[in-house]
């Protein structure tokens, strides 16, 4: 394998039914720093059928380049004839840096791409950077987020990595940005299409399982009421995303939420990206159940209280009043 | 596996069963498939082919979440299978050692009455042979396991003249004409096993049902306690050992003047003190169980543990909710209970003081 | 029917604390368990047993101690266990593994092999996908429920991240199974029993006609470049300010966090 021949950061573009996943717009974010240090190009894969107009968007949000397909197999994602679209287009035109989004598609396809190309994947990155020597290091979490490793691709290429949602930014939206489109048509294997889509179901997830949330927000005594806790329901709807309400045990106890949303020793143990503590004074219990959030931030009256020594932020005052102030802010956004 | 199962299903129901007294049926279905309730018993019978080391461990991991559900193993395993397996003719086991192994029927034994606690020499239950039945009138109280049980053990005087020699072993199932429940007894700890008094007014017993011979009762029942005491051994091991686990969990993580509980020096020797009898007991518990495996009397080894075993979990569980302090002695934590169902395992199956007469008389004997 | 199930050995990572003092991993006595996603595989294994009288076959890649997993899995009720062990198989990254379990199951007749989605230790959800492509046999992943139709084909209900699919596919296929798809049973205490007399295989790197290159440190496109903690948390920052004021600065830092 001739390692210099491979160049250029490319991007698969995941869509829906037409419709750009979010963490492709991040991915070509990053991608377009990467490429800016190697002072290469980023290219975006968009595999689909019938999509106008999107590869518009892609260069808006950073891609030179676009390739693009314009076929049935593939308005639906299905891993073999991705993959061997993918491979197809690797093969061809030997790109240096492959960039999948860890959704349950791109972890569907990637290892796939990685063991047909040979060559190494890694997942779940949360950092990419290139180094001296013009690598890709990528840097991930391991044993439950407890280890962070950087791990190079040194003899491979391409260097393929998948990245999470949320975890990379898009640039800004530049519509006066210019590239170039092409549309390609892959030669399939149809022998090898065995897996057959009966249906597909959209149903709403009712995030009841606070430990998946991405953004907790948790009610102690200071909420108080049912009333109290519809505040804090406004401003998690108002966030959006992987936002849940939580409780301590008081107000689990009280009858005011329900046991399934007690964080604590007898409750759940939870690890969000952000943890915000509304009237939660902070027992050791409480405390156990949350202390190793990413962000922590606490807003209570009581300046003494002992969630204060596990916040990164602390706020002294009163929660009905920040709360929709908050809500508002969010709602304005 | 058992510390997984009783982290996993035992423990989020001990509270709730403790609060509202009620027997963990459901905890009884689910140990009957993994094969919790025919540890010790043979392959051929139905059962898990396991030994009593294994059944001790079993007990202990269970008491350690959930001291009722570590009783109702130990009171079907030790005082119904144990003894129909050891001295039932092979009809009997054919008949019942199947069906309690595999835990579709729960067990008992009925020996204490109210005038014949610690001497169960002073039988009043009467059993009079009728042609081919025995008929059996008298009362037996603190019966463990009561009511949900299908099978009991009952101990019956069938010639008074005799003495202890005079008492007899039968078999009776649950919904024999004439054998009825009395009094539920409200009590301290192990609130969720049920304990009531079992009443017998001219209930007929077939011939077959006679456990070993006539006048052999005394022996089976005396027999049948050394096994029990090892159950109720393990029983109170576990509890030490789960009050232990909490307090510890608890002082590293409770401050107070600046400092965990557990950086004091007072915490740590008392907590060392404390995990050495736990560990001491927990070898004489399985010493007395390898001795049951290997055949080799063990008698006084499991009157040594258990007494051992069930002082020290008294200690332990007391000290545990004084480490708790105010916390301790609320139902948030879990040690409060512990405290109350460690002063049974003092109690029953032979009072710290009858093993205390029993390890006397091996060693004067 | 005859079955596979990859299982992995894990450190039960919810254990393992940060040191705060140093920054390091505490790993001792931590114990190690079997995957909690390939255990919820494992169970889909064993109800295809008992509806069908299915073959289990659990395999492993991993030190020797990783006995354990495998005596776990034939107490839960696998018929047979392999132990795929070898310092030649080391330091294998997702591709490697991939490679050597490939091999591995050449050697073995199968209808459907199972893996969890992922290792709580990686959490990479890799090694399936990369087995399927090795064998050249169609993939599912993110399997929550499997139904077999007693002849050749899986209809499988894969999750998604707004919904679900129902997909089909026949035999012989992979597929990843998410933890949640089952509640796994508890090994029997006779399983366990019995268990102490059963045999585990073990196979070599001799064993899998498979060319040096391809498996362990030397067969992983990856390297670690270095592994580091988080590092301890720093003291937070305190206000006590107006309302208005208070917002705008969770505001603020929600930002600078990158939160929203």
């Amino acid at each position: 394998m001739n390692i210099s021949e491979y160049k250029d950061v490319y991007v698969f573009v995941e869509q829906r039914e037409g419709k750009v996943q979010n963490v492709a717009f991040e991915l070509l974010g990053k991608a377009r720093d990467l490429a800016d240090s190697l002072n290469e190009k980023v290219v975006a894969i968009l595999l689909g059928y019938n999509m106008e107009n999107i590869a518009d968007e892609l260069i808006a949000f950073g891609a030179d380049s676009v390739i693009c397909t314009d076929d049935r197999e593939l308005e639906y994602y299905n891993t073999e004839p991705y993959t061997q679209a993918i491979c197809q287009i690797i093969n061809e035109r030997k790109p240096g840096i492959v960039l999948i989004g860890a959704t349950i598609v791109g972890r569907d396809l990637g290892p796939r791409l990685s063991a047909r190309l040979a060559t190494g994947l890694t997942a779940d990155c949360t950092k990419l950077e290139i180094s001296e020597t013009r690598e890709l290091l990528m840097t991930r979490p391991a044993f439950g987020g407890n280890l962070m490793a950087t791990i190079l691709c040194t003899a491979h290429r391409p260097q393929m990595s998948t990245v999470r949602p949320g975890v990379m930014r898009a640039r800004e939206k530049d519509e006066s940005r210019k590239g170039e489109t092409e549309k390609i048509s892959i030669r399939f294997d149809r022998s090898k299409f065995r897996v057959r889509i009966v249906k597909t179901v959209k149903e709403k997830k009712d995030m009841i399982d606070i430990t998946e949330a991405k953004i907790l927000i948790s009610g102690g005594r200071g909420v108080g009421t049912e009333k109290g806790f519809d505040e804090l329901r406004a401003l998690a709807a108002a966030i959006g995303g992987k936002t849940e309400v939580s409780s301590s045990r008081a107000m689990v106890d009280a009858g005011v939420m329900e046991h399934t949303r007690q964080v604590g020793q007898t409750g759940k143990t939870v690890r969000p990206g952000l943890y915000l503590a509304c009237g939660i004074s902070g027992a050791i219990q409480h405390l156990a159940g949350m202390e190793e959030s990413e962000f922590i931030i606490a807003i209570n009256k009581d300046k003494y209280a002992p969630i204060f020594q596990v916040a990164d932020l602390g706020i002294v005052g009163d929660v009905h009043k920040i709360i929709p102030l908050l809500t508002e802010r969010f709602t304005k956004k | 596996m058992i510390r997984d199962f009783a982290e996993k299903e035992v423990k989020p129901l001990a509270a709730e069963i403790d609060e509202q007294e009620r027997f963990p049926i459901e905890t009884v279905e689910k140990m009957a498939k993994t094969g919790i309730m025919g540890i010790p018993v043979p392959t051929q019978y139905g059962g898990s082919g396991g030994n009593n080391i294994m059944y001790s461990i079993a007990v202990e991991e269970l008491s350690r979440v959930c001291a009722t559900t570590g009783v109702i193993v130990s009171a079907h395993t030790s005082l119904c299978l144990a003894p129909i397996l050891e001295h039932g003719t092979e009809d009997q086991k054919q008949k019942y050692i199947p069906k309690l192994a595999s835990g579709e029927y729960i067990g008992a034994f009925g020996l204490t009455e109210p005038n014949a606690g610690t001497d169960a020499s002073a039988q009043q239950t009467m059993a009079v042979a009728d042609g081919d039945k025995w008929i059996l009138n008298g009362n037996k109280i603190f019966i463990t396991n009561a009511g949900y049980a299908q099978v009991y053990v009952i101990f019956a005087m069938t010639d008074k003249s005799q003495g202890v020699k005079g008492i007899t072993a039968f078999i009776v199932e649950k919904g024999t004409p004439g054998f009825t429940f009395g009094k539920k007894e409200l009590k301290m700890g192990i609130r969720g096993s049920a304990t009531a008094e079992l009443v017998f007014e001219n209930c007929i017993i077939p011939k077959e049902n006679l456990l070993g011979k006539v006048g052999g009762g005394f022996s089976i029942a005396m027999k049948t306690l050394d096994g029990g005491r090892i159950g109720i051994a393990s029983q109170a091991l576990g509890i030490a050992q789960g009050a232990m686990d909490e307090t510890v969990k608890y002082v590293k993580e409770r401050k107070q003047f600046g400092k965990a509980l557990g950086k004091f020096q007072n915490t740590q020797f008392q907590l060392a003190d404390l995990e050495t009898k736990i560990q001491a007991s927990r070898l004489l518990v399985r010493s007395a169980a390898f001795k049951k495996d290997s055949h080799i009397p063990y008698s006084d080894a499991a009157a040594m543990c258990k007494l051992f075993a069930a002082e020290t979990a008294m200690e332990v569980t007391t000290k545990a909710v004084q480490f708790h302090g105010g916390y301790g002695y609320t139902r948030e934590y879990p040690v409060e209970r512990m405290m109350r169902d460690a002063k049974i395992t003092e109690i029953y199956e032979g009072t710290s003081e009858v093993q205390r007469m029993v390890i006397a008389a091996a060693l004067l004997k | 029917m005859k079955i596979i199930v990859c299982i992995k050995q894990v450190p039960n990572t919810t254990e393992i604390k940060i040191n705060p003092v140093t920054g390091t991993l505490i790993r001792d006595g931590v114990v190690s368990i079997m995957n909690p996603d390939d255990k919820g595989g494992l169970e889909e294994a064993l109800k295809l047993k008992d509806k069908y009288n299915a073959h289990v076959t659990v395999i492993t890649m991993g030190l020797p101690q990783a006995d354990d997993i495998l005596r776990e899995a034939l107490a839960m009720g696998a018929d047979r266990a392999i132990l795929l062990t070898d310092r030649k198989l080391g330091g294998a990254d997702t591709l490697a593994t991939s490679n050597a379990l490939a091999a591995a199951l050449r050697q073995l007749e199968f209808d459907l092999v199972i893996t969890g989605r992922q290792a709580i230790d990686g959490d990479t959800a890799q090694v399936g996908p990369q087995i399927a492509e090795h064998l050249d046999l169609p993939q599912v992943t993110y399997l929550e429920n499997l139904e077999y139709d007693g002849k050749k084909t899986f209809t499988i209900k894969k999750s998604t991240e707004d919904g679900y699919q129902i997909l089909e596919v026949d035999a012989p296929c992979v597929v990843t199974v998410l933890a949640s798809a089952n509640k796994a049973r508890y090994m029997s205490v006779r399983g366990i029993v019995e268990t102490y007399d059963r045999e585990v295989e073990i196979w070599g790197f001799d064993k899998l006609g498979i060319a040096e290159e391809k498996v362990g440190l030397k067969g992983s496109p990856t390297k670690v470049h270095k592994a580091f903690t988080r590092g301890v948390k720093a003291a937070g920052e305190m206000f006590e300010t107006d309302a208005e004021e208070a917002v705008g600065i969770i505001m603020s830092k929600l930002k600078e966090k990158y939160i929203i």
